[in-house]
Order: structure tokens, then C-alpha cells, then sequence
């Protein structure tokens, strides 16, 4: 054997050596599925919750963000200063904090984000959130100050938004398709309809992720779902769509289920402008017609809350109301007969893809027929819902499940597509908005819970489980979702 | 008679009889939902089980059986009552271009995948029993223009034909009076094979959701909504399955058996 030959058969020993090492280092690749695949990627200009998952905390950063318990904790913002009434709040960012591109992040970018968001055209989701603002200043590049119309106790909460996220006017142009932040990862590709890729980014300011890579796969149907999650395919499922297979996977030593809450209040959307729902003791009829613990069973499997208010029962201020509709069935066929209705009258159920809906509109059509109602099930994809429910209003009743956090708010706006119209709730709303004390904020949120638990302005069904599954070694997974996110940064693999 | 016409003659019939019986009998009320006893197993008192609702599985069999031929039924009819008249008067005027534009049309909808434009239909129009009626049925006209137009062909040649014409009788007549009996026996056979077919098309359509929509029990969607639980709950699957082709066996089985009763070609061959 010559000289060259044995270096080369040496070198390629070492080699292998080498790659066996890395192999019995804990993996540093996952692979996560979800259901919805993102329409694109900045999550400053659509609804679309897919969007945050993918990018909220991995990608995208705001100045204040949430934690998985959902508490809010500062972001890019190092820390801040709020006056004494509640109206300016100076931020003081984080220093060397650079974008993907390389750029520097500072109160330039802050204000440029804000401004965007708060535009006459601007184009984002959630523009409540911003609506306080009055002014935006520069005051250092590491110093910002908000100036707020009026006080607003929900304002650092708002900020921790996927809305709210800084984006840099340097790269905003192409930000659909090739998102460009400040966080731990940077967006690596997108194959459409399959998959995107995120990578590790090695500028990044704070700790560095465990995960050098992470691929986002994009599974809707429930058996595929069930085929993939059982032939290892991939590591998480973020919400598993089928409830019922849950107890297989329980059983097996290679997964764990982690049941969480999520933000979303699952309720039978009503149309109060429509006949005969215009009529608040139809709607009381409607909300004791329903049995929801059966649609817990039936459709769920039994992993919900009950709720008899549109809020989140794992917050502080949730009051339980679920006594306001209690199933009963000659009760709501009594109420009918006062409303003129004693032989129930004829609507549409308008049902998009999810189980929870499909699956609890069949019962409710059954619970309703039984006082006399017949509900029509109409099957609607998401695109052809948005279009005819949520733009169009042309509903009679739906079955969603609403995932923003903190979002009784849509109560207070009449065009809002159940179209709720209550000078009160207003009224109680702007004086929420401008209360700052934690315990009063608590006492008015009850208020208005109960008052649209009492107006009977939706049926209000069961909060939405979050059915996360996972590889047994995998840890740092959000059990409970406080908003869409998966974050990856807290995620590692236990070997 | 052969043993195929008897076998296929009694799964039939079992079949449109459970489909009638259910009018004035079900043992549960197929609607009504317990889910406390949802996905229970065969046993005595749910002969099949129950699904995820709750629901008894042999009343929701029985339902669907209605639902299937209900739809079969009618789209096999539209098929026969467009495509016979089209393929009589093609042959009435054969070379014309009355025939080319017929024969032409039929091609048309020949050359697409039935079971996908069915789904476009649905689609558009929006999913329910009578679209689906309807995509099916337009798939049956060019089946039976086609067979009605090339049986009768040959009977044109013939010298009891040719006694009509010379009696005096006009094309249209000769056709209702001379050439439609003589196919009669062919559409019967080709009826009943179309008829399964239909009974498959309907469950695919169910299956991806364009059929009947719930409460309105359909085989395709009792499989399509078994899919997730097929690993705790076989029967959910095994069930509305066994039913279609119970059903499609019988109605092929029927149509062969048919076919070598009623044809007079293999008829006279045997004699």
C-alpha cells in the first residue's frame, strides 16, 4: 500500500468515525406537520393562522411576545417606560439585533412596522390592535415612543400579536415569499403543497436554538395525518385533526399526546340579523336546543371545556355561564312558540372543513330538528366560507371556532359577520379599552361576558382543545396554544 | 334459467327490499343520535353496530340502501329516456347529418373520465342527491344512444323492416312500432349493468362529500366517515362496504343472467 493510498484509507476511517459521532448526538432536525398550509408568509397582512405557526417567534419577533403559559414577556423591546396616565409608552430595543439580511433592526424599523400597520391602506388582519396609536417617534435608534390616543391596558398585549411583528421596510417587498426577520431561524425553502424548510440562524441575538433545522409538512386529511404520525414520518403534529385516534396513540410507547387549551372558542355562529334570529327569544331557543356535552362526545371525542360566554375558560376573568343555556329541549320548544314560531321554521348550517364542524353540525341539526328546527347542512370548503359567511353574511347559522386570543372585542362591531349590534356592549368596550387597573379590566370583562351570554348573541359550544402529537423524545412543545405559534426555539430531542 | 340469473335475482331483491321496507320499517330511527352508545359492535340489539354517533348502523344501511337506488334508479332513466329516442333516430337516419351530430355529441361526453366530470357537476352546482342524479344520468345517455343506435342498425336490414316501409310507414313509426321492441331485451340487460354502475358512481360522488348530504344516511359517506376510526372500529367500514358490493355483485350477476335469458342470438345458439 503506498503512502497516498493508506492517508486516503485513514481519512475515510476518520470519516466514518466522524459521521458515527454526529449520529449518537441528539438529532437536531424535526419535522412538524400541520394541517392548513400558509397562503404566504407575512403574518402583518393576512388572517391566516397557518401563518403564525410557521413564523411567529421563529422567524418573525415583536416588541413584546407571548410565552406557551400566555403570559407576555418583552421581545425585542429590552424593556419600557409607560407615563404616568397612559398614554406614552417609550421602548427601549435591544441592541445588535440584526435581520436576516443583515440589516440592522432599530427604531426605524419599530416605527416603519407601526406605521404600516396603523396606514389608511394598510392591509393588516387585526388593524383594532393599532387603532390607539396617535404617534410613532424615533427618539434614539434604540429609543422608541408610542403616544396612544387614550389609555389602553391591553397595549403591550397587543404588541405580542403575530400581527404586530417588526418587519424592516429594506426587505418588506418580497416578505410573502421570503420572509425576512430577526429570529432564531431563517426561512430555507418552500416546496408548494408540501413543505417548508426553516434553518437555524447562526447571527442570531438571543440563546441559540437546540434545532439546526425544522421542516414544516402540511397534512389535511385525517387519515393521512394518522398514516404519517404512525409510520414515523414526521415528528410532531402540531393539531392532530382526528381526535378519535388519540387513544392509539396514548397506548403506544413512541408518542406522546399533549392535550392543551387553545384560544378558540368553538361556537354556533348566528346571523342576528337575519329572520327569525333577529328575535332574542329565538336564540334562546336556539342555545337551549343544544346539548353541548353531546357534541363534546360526539365530535370531539370528549376533549373540550364547555363555555357559555365567548371567552377562554383558562383565563383569570372567565366566569362560567354555561347555566344561561342549559340543554333543554321543552324549554326551547316553549320559547319558540312565544317567538311565533310553535312549528319551528327552516334555516341553513353552513359547515367548513374542520371535524369539530363537520361532525357538530350533524349533531346539531339532530338536536335542533328535535324542537322543530331544520337546519340545511350545507359542507363548505374554507375559501367558499370566508366568501359567503364571513364576507357575504348569506348564513343562517356556522359552526366555528374563533383562535384569537382575547377577542370578545368582535362583539362590539356591528358588520362583523354575525352582526351583534348593542349600543351597551360598545359602550362597555371603549370604557374596557380605556381602563388600566388589572382588577377592573377582570370585572368589566365579566360584564360583557355576561351581557352576550344573556343576549343569547351566539350558541356558545365548548373551548377548542389543542391534541398535540409527538415522538416520545421529543420536549419543549407548547401544550396549550395562547396563540398560533410553534415555537421551535424551546424544542430539543431527549435521546 | 341459469344459476348467475337466480343468485343475482335474489341479492337484488334483497336489496330493493330492505330499500322498500325501510319506508314503514326500521329497527331504530336512523336520525336519531345516542352518542353514549356510539360505536358499539354488532350485538343483539344493533345487528350491525352503531356508528360514532350512536346511530344504528343496520337502520342507516337500510336508509342508504333507499338513497342509492333512489339515485341509481333515476340517473339510469334520464339515460334511457335521452339516450334510446338519440340512438332510435340516429339509426332512422343513419349518415345524415342528423346522426353525425348525435353520434358526435356522443363522443363528446364519452371522452371524458365520467366519474370526474360527475365531480365537476357536483361542484358547481353544489353537492346534493339531485346533482349527483343528474351527473350521473348525463354519463347514461351516450351508453344507451350507442347500444340502441347499433342494434337497431342492423334491424333496418331486415325484410320485416323493409314490408313496414313498403306498407307505407314513416321512419318515426317504424321505429316505435318495429325496432324499439326488438332492442327492448338489450336495454333491459344494459339497464341493469348501468344500474350498478350508477350505484358505484353514487357512492364515489358520497365518498368526497358531493352526494346526498347528511342526515340523509348514503353508503359513500358512512365509508368516507368510517376512514379515521377504521383501526378501533372495523365494522363502521366493513359494513356500508359489504352493502355496496353485495348490491353491484347482484345487479351483475342479474344483468348476465339476463343477458343469456333474453338475448334471442345466444338464445337460438342454445336451441
Amino acid at each position: 500500500m503506498t503512502k497516498q493510498r493508506f492517508r486516503s484509507f485513514a481519512s475515510a476511517l476518520a470519516l466514518g468515525a466522524s459521521l458515527f459521532a454526529t449520529q449518537t448526538l441528539a438529532k437536531s432536525d424535526i419535522t412538524i406537520a400541520m394541517q392548513l398550509e400558509p397562503p404566504h408568509l407575512d403574518p402583518t397582512s393576512a388572517a391566516a393562522q397557518a401563518i403564525d405557526s410557521v413564523v411567529y417567534t421563529n422567524i418573525f419577533e415583536g416588541l413584546t411576545r407571548f410565552m406557551g403559559d400566555g403570559s407576555v414577556v418583552p421581545g425585542l423591546a429590552e424593556s419600557w417606560e409607560i407615563s404616568d396616565d397612559g398614554t406614552v409608552y417609550t421602548f427601549k430595543l435591544r441592541d445588535g439585533v440584526t435581520f436576516h439580511d443583515g440589516t440592522t433592526m432599530d427604531a426605524e424599523d419599530v416605527k416603519f412596522t407601526l406605521d404600516r400597520a396603523t396606514a389608511e391602506d394598510s392591509a393588516n388582519a387585526q388593524k383594532a390592535l393599532f387603532s390607539g396609536i396617535e404617534t410613532v417617534e424615533v427618539v434614539d435608534p434604540l429609543t422608541v415612543r408610542v403616544t396612544l390616543k387614550e389609555p389602553n391596558g391591553n397595549f403591550l398585549f397587543n404588541l405580542a400579536w403575530g400581527d404586530a411583528v417588526i418587519v424592516a421596510p429594506e426587505s418588506i417587498e418580497n416578505i410573502k415569499t421570503n420572509p425576512v426577520g430577526t429570529g432564531a431561524f431563517t426561512f430555507g425553502d418552500w416546496v408548494q403543497g408540501d413543505s417548508i424548510t426553516l434553518n437555524r440562524n447562526p447571527d442570531y441575538w438571543g440563546d441559540q436554538p437546540a434545532l439546526e433545522t425544522a421542516t414544516f409538512k402540511f397534512i389535511s386529511d385525517p387519515t393521512a395525518a394518522f398514516a404519517a404520525m404512525m409510520a414515523e414520518d414526521v415528528d410532531v403534529f402540531d393539531n392532530f385533526p382526528a381526535p378519535e385516534n388519540l387513544p392509539q396513540f396514548e397506548a403506544d410507547p413512541r408518542f406522546q399526546v399533549l392535550v392543551g387549551s387553545t384560544e378558540g372558542e368553538t361556537i354556533l355562529s348566528t346571523n342576528n340579523k337575519q329572520e327569525p334570529f333577529d328575535d332574542i327569544l329565538v336564540r334562546q331557543a336556539l342555545a337551549h336546543a343544544i346539548d353541548r356535552q353531546a357534541i363534546i362526545d360526539g365530535a370531539m371525542f370528549g376533549y373540550g371545556t364547555p363555555i357559555g360566554t365567548h371567552f377562554a375558560p383558562h383565563n383569570p376573568a372567565y366566569v362560567d355561564l354555561t347555566g344561561n343555556s342549559v340543554y333543554d329541549p321543552n324549554k326551547a320548544k316553549a320559547l319558540l312558540a312565544e317567538a311565533g314560531y310553535p312549528d319551528g321554521f327552516e334555516t341553513t348550517l353552513h359547515l367548513p372543513p374542520p371535524s369539530y364542524a363537520r361532525r357538530g353540525g350533524e349533531i346539531i341539526a339532530a338536536q335542533l330538528a328535535e324542537v322543530g328546527i331544520t337546519a340545511e347542512i350545507i359542507n363548505v370548503e374554507w375559501a367558499q366560507w370566508l366568501e359567503s359567511v364571513f364576507k357575504g353574511k348569506d348564513f343562517g347559522l356556522t359552526i366555528v371556532s374563533h383562535t384569537e386570543p382575547m377577542d370578545i372585542g368582535i362583539y362590539a362591531r356591528p358588520d362583523y359577520y354575525f352582526q351583534y349590534d348593542s349600543t351597551d356592549f360598545q359602550a362597555l368596550m371603549d370604557t374596557l379599552n380605556s381602563t388600566t387597573d388589572p382588577e377592573e379590566r377582570d370585572r368589566l370583562l365579566g360584564e360583557a361576558q355576561n351581557l352576550i351570554s344573556n343576549d343569547y348573541v351566539n350558541g356558545y359550544l365548548f373551548q377548542l382543545a389543542k391534541l398535540g402529537v409527538a415522538k416520545a423524545g421529543v420536549q419543549g412543545l407548547w401544550e396549550n396554544a395562547p396563540t398560533a405559534a410553534i415555537d421551535l426555539t424551546g424544542i430539543s430531542w431527549d435521546e | 334459467m341459469s344459476r348467475n340469473l337466480i343468485l343475482g335475482a335474489a341479492l337484488s331483491s334483497m336489496v330493493v327490499l330492505a330499500a322498500l321496507v325501510s319506508f314503514v320499517w326500521t329497527p331504530h330511527d336512523h336520525a336519531a343520535l345516542d352518542i353514549p352508545a356510539k360505536l358499539q359492535p354488532p350485538n343483539v340489539q344493533h345487528w350491525f353496530g352503531t356508528d360514532h354517533f350512536g346511530r344504528d348502523m343496520f337502520s342507516m344501511i337500510m336508509v342508504g340502501a333507499r338513497t342509492s337506488i333512489a339515485v341509481a334508479l333515476v340517473a339510469v332513466g334520464i339515460g334511457m329516456a335521452l339516450g334510446v329516442p338519440l340512438g332510435l333516430t340516429a339509426a332512422a337516419r343513419k349518415g345524415s347529418w342528423l346522426d353525425e351530430v348525435i353520434m358526435r355529441g356522443n363522443d363528446l361526453v364519452f371522452a371524458f373520465p365520467s366519474l370526474v366530470i360527475a365531480i365537476l357537476i357536483t361542484a358547481v352546482f353544489g353537492a346534493g342527491a339531485i346533482n349527483a342524479i343528474i351527473a350521473i344520468g348525463i354519463f347514461n345517455i351516450p351508453v344507451f344512444a350507442r347500444i340502441t343506435r347499433g342494434a337497431a342498425l342492423s334491424l333496418w336490414e331486415r325484410e320485416f323492416i323493409l314490408a313496414a316501409r313498403v306498407s307505407g310507414k314513416g321512419a318515426a313509426r317504424i321505429s316505435a312500432e318495429h325496432i324499439l321492441p326488438n332492442v327492448a331485451n338489450l336495454l333491459i340487460v344494459q339497464g341493469t349493468i348501468q344500474f350498478s354502475l350508477g350505484i358505484l358512481a353514487e357512492a364515489g360522488l358520497s365518498y368526497v362529500g358531493l352526494g346526498a348530504q347528511p342526515p340523509t344516511p348514503s353508503w359513500g359517506r358512512m365509508l368516507a366517515d368510517a376512514q379515521t376510526m377504521v383501526s378501533f372500529a372495523p365494522h363502521l367500514a366493513l359494513i356500508p362496504g359489504f352493502a355496496i358490493i353485495v348490491t353491484v355483485l347482484g345487479l351483475n350477476l342479474l344483468g348476465d343472467g339476463l343477458r343469456d335469458w333474453l338475448d334471442p342470438r345466444i338464445r337460438v345458439a342454445r336451441v
